[in-house]
């Protein structure tokens, strides 16, 4: 699925400048004394001069990321199947308090006892650090549409959104996420993907795995702690089971 | 415990590991009484699975005594005797729910792996890679079996292991074939390969109404056992050229249907076994498919051609345009073993089926290398080791 809004650009304003000057001079520079070592060189100047022209990056597409304006704001889509009812799926989701449950970077969401719209949303970040938030409920048509937001003054301003509906074949529900996350003030994109792992967009497919293992099958698969020959590592892992 | 570990090429070792332990409340815990080295197996021997790591407890064809369920178990109990088909299934997705087991959506804990590779990954199995999710294998005395409600099936009073060890993988395989096979009443079915998959393919496309059964193999005591034990005629695949003599045998058409149960290590001598050995050694295609190639060459026109010897990656000069020009119709798949568990020990029961025959050999634990050794090179008239925990 495509974002509808901007449809030619995967490239954000300041990125797009960095890569129109930089390869600009990198590909001059490496013209003027053209030999067999200075290709290399030349060809990374001519794509980064590429993608600032024509204002998208084919490897950004191919990896289904978009970082249009704002800074270098971080979009994800992805989509899944579970073989439940719709409103079954849907119940499971409107309680964030269950997203820890598959979402790996997050640590916990505490929904407001006072409103149910408005949660806390705590995540880990590397080295032991953690990134915080208030969300709220945007918008939530039972069985069909759930949208929240960061309050202001969050760390990252992030917006979450998820669509149910079923599958036409009768094979379950559908569920489309899309998730947004913005750097505060013009820190690189970069910044924000690292806090949600390497990649984000396989993060999020892992994550739908996981949730879609929770509703189906009461569990998410693992083999952790369980017997090898790799005795230290077996001794480790179960240790850690026992929380140790 | 003991554990049989893969370490690398043709190193397997016997070693003393830690017991298994249940991590979920819907495992149990099996004592493992009797395991077999599947033809599967000896691809782990012989280095040709990627993502296997020095330690990996191998083995995935098994029985065995339970003897601790979590508490989500409800359908088993300790002291219950079960056989375990080789790979683990949700029991709830859809392809679960239609008896599709091997393409379950939620049992392998690394599915990306195989994303990356396949686009969707089957289910996770036992003892077989950590791209195929890791799981502890079943050559050890103890071992954890997740999701034991949908995987443990009761074994029928009265038989012995050897009676129902191949349940677990080989038979259902094998009946799987002869299923995809489409096979109608009165057809030929020609299968290539004469190890216990191959010979359970015979056996079931009798059971399924084939006319004629046709067996092709090199090794003699393989041959002579599908003819004796299966009712197969037999072709020697280094005497006679197979694919013109199974259009001969038939009329001028070639079989109904081509079951390959060889896979991606097929043994072929001459110009083309020379080619693929090359290109696999150079890693420029990953599975060696003679079989497969001569199996859409013989298939007759509109005829069906079933994939059950195991392929991993890439293969070249795949015979596209006979699929294509004579409009075949091909299957493929590891074992639902779950689907067909019921159906084949019913047939036992019934004596319509024994599944004791295959076994030429029989080890413990501790013979695992010899036992990985003899399997591999196919010698003392092997067709398979049986392990007795």
């Amino acid at each position: 699925m495509r974002d509808d809004a901007q449809t030619d650009t995967n490239l954000g304003q300041t990125e797009r400048l960095f890569s129109l000057v930089g390869g600009g001079l990198v590909l001059l520079a490496a013209l003027r004394r053209p030999s067999i070592s200075t290709l290399p060189v030349a060809l990374g100047g001519g794509y980064l001069l590429y993608r600032g022209l024509a204002r998208q990056d084919p490897v950004y597409e191919a990896l289904n990321i978009r970082r249009n304006d704002d800074g270098g704001k971080l979009l994800v889509r992805r989509s899944a199947t579970i073989n439940r009812p719709r409103a079954e799926v849907y119940a499971f989701w409107r309680n964030f308090e269950n997203l820890p449950g598959f979402m790996e970077h997050l640590q916990s969401v505490t929904v407001a006892a006072e409103d149910d719209r408005r949660s806390h949303w705590v995540t880990r970040a590397p080295l032991g650090q953690t990134v915080e938030w208030d969300a709220e409920l945007v918008e939530e048509q039972a069985g069909e549409l759930l949208a929240w937001r960061s309050l202001p003054g969050a760390d990252v301003e992030n917006e979450g959104r998820v669509e149910f509906r079923d599958a036409l074949d009768g094979s379950g529900t559908i569920v489309d996420v899309t998730l947004e996350y913005r750097p505060p003030l013009g820190a690189p994109s970069v910044v924000v993907a690292r806090l949600f792992g390497e990649q984000p967009w396989q993060q999020v497919r892992d994550d739908l795995r996981r949730f879609k293992q929770i509703m189906e099958a009461g569990e998410v698969p693992t083999i952790f702690a369980q017997t090898s020959g790799r005795l230290q590592e077996v001794a480790n892992e179960r240790a850690r089971l026992r929380g140790e | 415990m003991k554990a049989v570990c893969w370490y690398g090429i043709h190193d397997v070792r016997t070693e003393n590991v830690p017991d298994p332990i249940m991590v979920s409340p819907r495992d149990m815990i099996l004592r493992v009484t009797s395991s077999s080295v599947c033809g599967s197996d000896l691809h782990l021997y012989d280095g040709m699975v990627v993502t296997m790591r020095e330690g990996d407890i191998i083995g995935h064809e098994f029985m065995g005594e339970v003897v601790e369920v979590g508490k989500e178990v409800h359908k088993v109990k300790p002291g219950d005797r079960v056989i375990v088909p080789s790979l683990v299934a949700c029991g709830h997705c859809t392809f679960c729910a239609e008896g599709n087991t091997s393409w379950c959506d939620n049992s392998n804990p690394n599915a990306w792996v195989l994303e990356k590779m396949y686009g969707q990954s089957p289910a996770g199995f036992f003892g077989y890679s950590h791209g195929f999710g890791g799981y502890a294998g079943c050559f050890a005395e103890y071992m954890r079996v997740p999701q034991a409600d949908v995987g443990a099936f009761k074994a029928p009073a009265g038989y012995t292991d050897e009676q129902l060890l191949f349940a677990s993988d080989a038979a259902p395989t094998g009946y799987q074939a002869a299923e995809y096979a489409n096979i109608r009443p009165g057809q030929t079915v020609a299968v290539w390969g004469c190890g216990a998959v191959g010979l359970f393919a015979m056996k079931s496309a009798w059971l399924l109404g084939a006319g004629r059964v046709i067996a092709i193999d090199r090794v003699p005591a393989r041959l002579r056992m599908a003819r004796e034990q299966c009712g197969a005629e037999v072709l020697n695949f280094e005497q006679v050229d197979v694919v013109e003599a199974l259009i001969e045998m038939t009329g001028g058409r070639g079989p109904d249907a081509c079951i390959e149960a060889v896979g991606m290590e097929a043994d072929q001598g001459g110009l083309e076994g020379a080619y693929d050995r090359v290109k696999q050694t150079l890693r420029l295609e990953t599975d060696r498919p003679y079989a497969l190639r001569e199996a859409i060459r013989a298939c007759r026109k509109g005829g069906t051609v079933v994939v059950m010897g195991v392929y991993a990656g890439f293969v070249d000069k795949f015979p596209i345009g006979a699929i294509f020009n004579k409009g075949l119709t091909i299957r493929a798949g590891q074992q639902h073993g779950h689907h067909y568990i019921p159906q084949l020990l019913r047939y036992v029961e019934e004596g319509r089926l024994d599944m004791t025959f295959p076994i030429t050999h029989r080890f413990s634990l501790d013979e695992a290398q010899t036992a990985f050794e003899l399997s591999r090179k196919r010698e003392d008239d092997l067709v398979r080791a049986v392990f007795f925990h």
